[in-house]
């Protein structure tokens, strides 16, 4: 659905340049969402920007829904028409909301419909639609003045909806709201993306965000993206920084230097089962339990579990096939002469 | 000098006061106001960024500024001439007037439409606005109290440079106060006049300030209190 191949954007200043991005390649399926996660300065937001042309890429390109978008004319800051157009199917929320202090509720939703040309029956009748759906349908009348962070940011999704977008780009949407609120506008965002089938692009700098409503994420450092994937292949990979961000395991013990230490990572179905407890019986062994962890990611349970057992990794060959073969993911820390985990 | 002598002499410069700050004003509103969103478009990281543009409008905005009002005043005489075809009484007073206020609202529109948020202008090109939504739906609804404020301030500017315009025949109070307060010796009729401007000045500032406070939604103490009163 909206695809980036070798985008690269720099700025210069004097005679000085800055890569915002070097040469990133995003894929996003239609119907996920998809979260993008770095530190301030990693680009993140040039990427989301150049999504829809609010900042022109120096080199690369950007499609979106088949639409090369980088293809059309324009400068920077006065896009052409097919661009406009190709903007009102992409909507746009942002961190600060962007909302007009000078109209309601309902008029700052009317907005687009108006820069379309909508008449405005229809506009107050979609307009009407959208704030039911974003659960906000009595502060029509209200002022953004008046309204609380969260209700402000449903207002600026309810507005971005307003062109029927197949795509909604998200530019740290939560990051000024608090926990509870960011909690409540991601459960919007999820419930959105699975009715309306909307395609999510979201930038964050918290690893919550990803876990709570991403389907695939990539992270981003120093203008590249260092590793992408859905959710499901991340937590998968034992070499993924983004699954060890997810599931921080830097604070389990190591284990004895001559036992065997298991990192065991389960989703989905295998996550209900009591394997620990089946594992020790079936094999008469003790099974040492380092840390473990489980949480939600993207509306599934995930787990990773760090356990010891006693005796060399030849000697507990056997268990660890049984482990495999009850679709668990296995892999076997080396100890090193140091104790710490390689 | 009775009462009854001021009054007929007073409702007359009053109604020239009116005519010629109301004209100037409308006009300032016209030519001043485009100019100053002018300068933000063509400013750097505006939508219509034009070094050139830019540069020579706000040359000639802060020549306009910085001219004193009395030397404008006589320099644009054959200009005067041209447009009203007299260079006395009122109709005259309303060219210099209006060519002095409208870089004066200008720079003050200026200011205000750069007090709103980038990111507003930035969601509407993002839902596919032109140039021109950003500057109708955007910029000048958001900054209308600021526009206000500003034109209460120019309005106010321009009545005192209206009784300076008086000083060369151009009809109105200044002009009264000028004839009959300073070269016949008249300080009571002076006072009067005086007087009459304080108010004029004060209604003025405070009609200016109702329209600002009631077109201006930002949740402040005053809606803060709103809310308090409707729980």
């Amino acid at each position: 659905m909206i695809t980036t191949k070798g985008l690269t954007k720099v700025y210069r200043a004097g005679d000085r340049q800055v890569t915002a991005l070097d040469g990133v390649d995003l894929h996003v399926r239609e119907g996920e969402v998809y979260g993008v996660v770095g530190t301030s300065g990693a680009g993140k937001s040039t990427l989301i920007r150049c999504v829809n042309m609010l900042e022109r890429p120096s080199s690369g390109t950007v499609t979106v829904d088949g639409l090369d978008l980088t293809a059309l004319p324009g400068g920077e800051h006065r896009a052409g028409r097919e661009l406009r157009e190709a903007r009102r199917r992409i909507g746009m929320v942002f961190q600060h909301f962007n909302l007009l202090s000078s109209r309601t509720v309902q008029q700052n939703v009317e907005l687009p419909l108006e820069i379309t040309g909508l008449d405005r029956h229809a506009r107050r009748r979609k307009a009407a639609e959208l704030l039911d759906l974003v659960g906000l349908a009595d502060k029509a009348r209200s002022y953004p003045g008046q309204l609380s962070g969260g209700q402000k940011q449903r207002v600026g999704i309810a507005r971005a909806l307003a062109g029927d977008p197949k795509v909604l780009l998200s530019d740290e949407a939560t990051s000024a709201l608090d926990p509870e609120t960011t909690r409540s506008i991601l459960r919007l965002l999820r419930d959105l993306n699975q009715q309306l089938g909307l395609t999510v692009l979201l930038i964050t700098h918290e690893m919550d965000v990803i876990k709570t409503v991403c389907d695939s994420a990539a992270l981003m450092r120093g203008g590249r993206i260092v590793e992408s994937g859905t959710l499901t292949d991340l937590l998968a990979d034992e070499r993924s920084e983004l699954a060890r961000e997810l599931f921080p395991l830097s604070e389990f013990g190591t284990g004895r230097p001559d036992a065997t230490v298991l990192e065991i990572t389960f989703q989905g179905d295998s996550s209900g089962r009591p394997f620990v407890s089946q594992l020790a019986r079936t094999y008469q062994i003790d099974v040492n339990i380092l840390g473990a962890a489980v949480e939600t990611v993207g509306g599934k349970l995930v787990g990773r579990m760090r356990v010891e057992l006693s005796g060399s990794h030849r000697d507990n060959v056997v268990p660890i096939g049984y482990l495999r073969e009850q679709g668990l993911q296995v892999d076997v820390l080396t100890n090193t002469v140091n104790g710490a985990v390689a | 000098m009775t009462w009854d002598d001021m009054q007929p002499l007073l409702w007359t410069a009053t109604q020239e006061t009116f005519q010629m700050v109301g004209i100037a004003t409308l006009v300032t509103l016209l030519l001043g106001l485009p100019l100053g969103v002018l300068l933000v478009l063509t400013d750097q990281g505006g939508p219509l960024r034009n070094r050139v543009v830019n540069k020579v409008v706000g040359a000639i905005v802060n020549v306009g500024r910085s001219l004193p009002f009395v030397i404008l005043l006589v320099a644009l005489i054959p200009f005067t001439r041209w447009v009203v075809g007299t260079s006395i009484g009122w109709q005259a007073a309303t060219v210099p007037l209006a060519v002095g206020a409208i870089p004066f609202y200008a720079r003050l529109v200026e200011s205000a439409v750069r007090g709103v948020d980038r990111g507003l202008v930035e969601a509407v090109h993002a839902m596919g606005g032109s140039t021109w939504s950003v500057v109708r739906k955007a910029l000048l609804p958001e900054a209308l109290p600021a526009l206000v404020s500003a034109l209460t301030t120019t309005v106010i500017a321009l009545i005192g440079y209206s009784a300076m315009a008086g000083t060369v025949g151009g009809g109105g109070l200044g002009n009264l106060a000028i004839t009959y307060g300073y070269m016949r010796f008249e300080t009571n009729f002076m006072i009067v006049i005086v007087i009459e401007l304080v108010l004029l000045v004060a209604a003025v500032q405070l009609v200016g300030d109702l329209a600002g406070r009631r077109l201006s939604h930002r949740g402040g103490p005053a809606s803060l209190l709103a809310r308090l009163r409707r729980a």
